[in-house]
């Protein structure tokens, strides 16, 4: 057998080991970079969540007289006094919760309604143009939504009450009902609105892809297309659904720029939606934009705020987690 | 084989042809069931036979893109008139699918959900355990009707359709090949179930499983792909006749080639 060179230049039978050495080498390159990558953005993640909550702890240990009950406790939120400030977590906490429930009565059921409509009786071509669009939807910023609402929805708002009021002989009376230009039923329209895509889109998914079987077996017992798309498909797809409300509503918890511009900076006990109240990202904005010296206690509030805030809507999103594994139906 | 009075037939068609997309799949078939036998539909893949037995309770109208042409009498009603209504004809005509496919739902309420939809006033556990009985189910499953229709097996899931599909009380059982995913013993139980159901319904079985077709049915259709014209795989009727006759005696060459195994 004749000796064969293995590096001969010109490419001798073993040639494509060289080859697939330089393989091996660019395929173990990439693979730390993208593991640097993901390495990268974890660490971040984490590194801010451990600066939030050591400097929500700062806020407690520098400010002795802010104690851990009273904050949680506590049910007036006044930072910016200057004598006795107040630091109980609960109106803002109040204004958040109340935009995340009216938000969720406007989205939950729209964002059903249309989620069974592209599903179950949009036509293909129709489907394929609408979800791009919720897709749009939610990706305006969303301090244009908070704008909509002041110059738009509360002049309505204000139109409706008034009528109210003059058609049940209110007006000027002791019952008459006021709506402050501010105010959280306005905002929460505007969030609602800005979740009906993700309640619309995460719900239709999930009806998607119920097996057709499933509404064949519905269709041959006699059922309606509403029948079928009501009690097979939406039980058949509770998990995911269920999942979209959850994820919605952290989404409204979490959300900002609309409730600061839309439901004002007046951290309040109330039920009354047609009061301004404050959320909690409407107080860190307000913190972080407006008179607060870094170190003064204000603006170490705004950690134990966030701290907070995190924590709601981390639950949320463990349960909408839970609710998708635990509920998960298999068919196959 | 004679024919007498038309109300022997729970179906007669009168030139059906369905498209799909516009392209003809099956053309012009001319077929009758007679009530409380079992009609089976046998013949090589894709030549149709879901496509007919789908025409029967009009679950083609389902599908965006199919249409239907000629007539399918039924209780002495064109059930393609535009005076009929489809979800009408679905309450009297059951079908059982190739793929087992109870809901996600309790045992209970999969075979409820029929009646539920339509109205039922009676006795609803007493309809259920009159279906689970009569699909041959109850005994396997009376002590857990509030578990998970899915949480059965193959057969079971198959015999639990079968019974949802009787909770409507229907006249007809519409069967595409009921057994084909199931095990040989699922098979044969499901096979002994229809000779002991046909006594209350009629029931048109598709299988390309030609020793089925011979065991369990009473008459048989042969169908294949139009030999003229094989590029347009156009399926249709080659012979329709009592079982014994097909698979002993058959008139053509077509369908003896087929049930001796010689094509297909
Ligand atoms: N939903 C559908 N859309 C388009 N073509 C179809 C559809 N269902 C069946 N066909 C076509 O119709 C013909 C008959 O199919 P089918 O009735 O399923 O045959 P079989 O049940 O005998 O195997 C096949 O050529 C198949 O490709
Ligand atoms: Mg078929």
């Amino acid at each position: 057998m004749a000796d064969v060179p293995i590096d001969s230049g010109g490419g001798g039978p073993l040639a494509f080991l060289r080859t697939q050495a330089a393989r091996n080498v660019y395929e173990r390159v990439m693979h730390a970079l993208l593991f640097i990558a993901s390495a990268f953005s974890i660490l971040v993640t984490l590194g801010i969540i451990a600066s939030l909550f050591g400097e929500a702890i700062t806020f407690f240990t520098a400010n002795p007289e802010v104690t851990l009950r009273e904050y949680l406790t506590g049910t007036e939120w006044a930072p910016l006094l200057q004598s006795n400030p107040q630091f109980g977590i609960l109106p803002l906490i109040n204004g958040t919760i109340m935009i995340a429930v009216l938000s969720s009565l406007v989205a939950l059921p729209v964002g059903l309604a249309t989620a069974i409509f592209l599903s179950e009786y949009a036509p293909g071509r129709l489907r394929r143009a609408v979800k791009p669009l919720l897709e749009i939807l939610s990706g305006i910023p969303t301090v244009v939504y908070g704008y909509f609402a002041l110059v738009f929805i509360t002049p309505q708002l204000e139109r409706i009450i008034a009528a109210i009021n003059t058609a049940f002989g209110l007006t000027d009376g002791p019952g008459e009902i006021e709506i402050n230009l501010f105010n959280a039923l306005s905002a929460s329209i505007v969030v609602g609105v800005l979740i009906i895509p993700l309640v619309a889109s995460i719900s239709e998914d999930a009806m998607r892809s119920v097996p057709r079987s499933l509404r064949e077996g519905s269709f041959a017992l006699g059922a309606t297309q509403f029948e079928t798309a009501t009690r097979v498909v939406v039980p058949a797809a509770l998990s995911g659904i269920l999942a979209s409300f959850v994820i919605a509503i952290s989404r409204a918890i979490g959300e900002t720029m609309a409730v600061t511009v839309a439901a004002g900076a007046t951290p309040k006990m109330t039920l009354n939606p047609l009061e301004s109240v404050q959320t909690m990202t409407a107080f860190i904005v307000q913190v972080s934009f407006g008179d607060a010296a870094a170190g003064s206690i204000n603006s170490q509030s705004i950690y134990a705020v966030g701290a907070t805030l995190f924590l709601m809507t981390f639950t949320m999103n463990l349960i909408g987690d839970f609710i998708l594994r635990r509920f998960r139906e298999e068919y196959e | 084989m004679t024919t007498n009075g038309s109300t022997d037939y729970v179906f007669e068609t009168d030139g059906l042809s369905v498209y799909y997309d516009g392209k003809l799949a099956v053309d012009n078939i001319n077929l009758q069931v007679k009530r409380n036998h079992i009609t089976a539909l046998i013949g090589p893949s894709g030549c149709g036979k879901s496509t007919v037995l789908r025409s029967f309770n009009r679950m083609n109208d389902l599908i965006p893109g199919a249409s239907v042409e000629g007539k399918i009498i039924y209780d002495g009603r064109n059930i393609y008139d535009d005076s009929t209504d489809p979800v009408e004809v679905r309450r009297r005509i059951g079908m059982v699918f190739q793929k087992p496919n109870p809901f996600p739902k309790t045992i209970y309420e999969n075979v409820a959900f029929g009646p539920r939809i339509n109205g039922y006033q009676g006795n609803m556990d007493e309809l259920v355990e009159r279906c689970l009985r009569q699909a041959a189910l109850w005994d396997e499953v009376k002590d857990k009707l509030k578990e998970n229709g899915l949480a059965l097996s193959g057969g079971q899931q198959q015999r639990l359709c079968i019974a949802r599909a009787l909770a409507t009380q229907p006249d007809v059982l519409l069967m595409d090949e009921p057994a084909s995913a199931l095990d040989p013993i699922a098979t044969l139980r499901i096979e002994e179930l229809m000779h002991e159901l046909k006594e209350d319904y009629t029931i048109v079985i598709v299988t390309h499983n030609m020793q089925q077709a011979a065991r369990v049915s009473d008459y048989t259709t042969f169908m294949s792909i139009d030999r003229s014209n094989p590029d347009a795989r156009i399926g249709h009727v080659v012979e329709f006749g009592p079982t014994e006759q097909i698979f002993t005696n058959p008139q053509k060459k077509e369908t003896e080639d087929y049930v001796s195994g010689r094509f297909g």
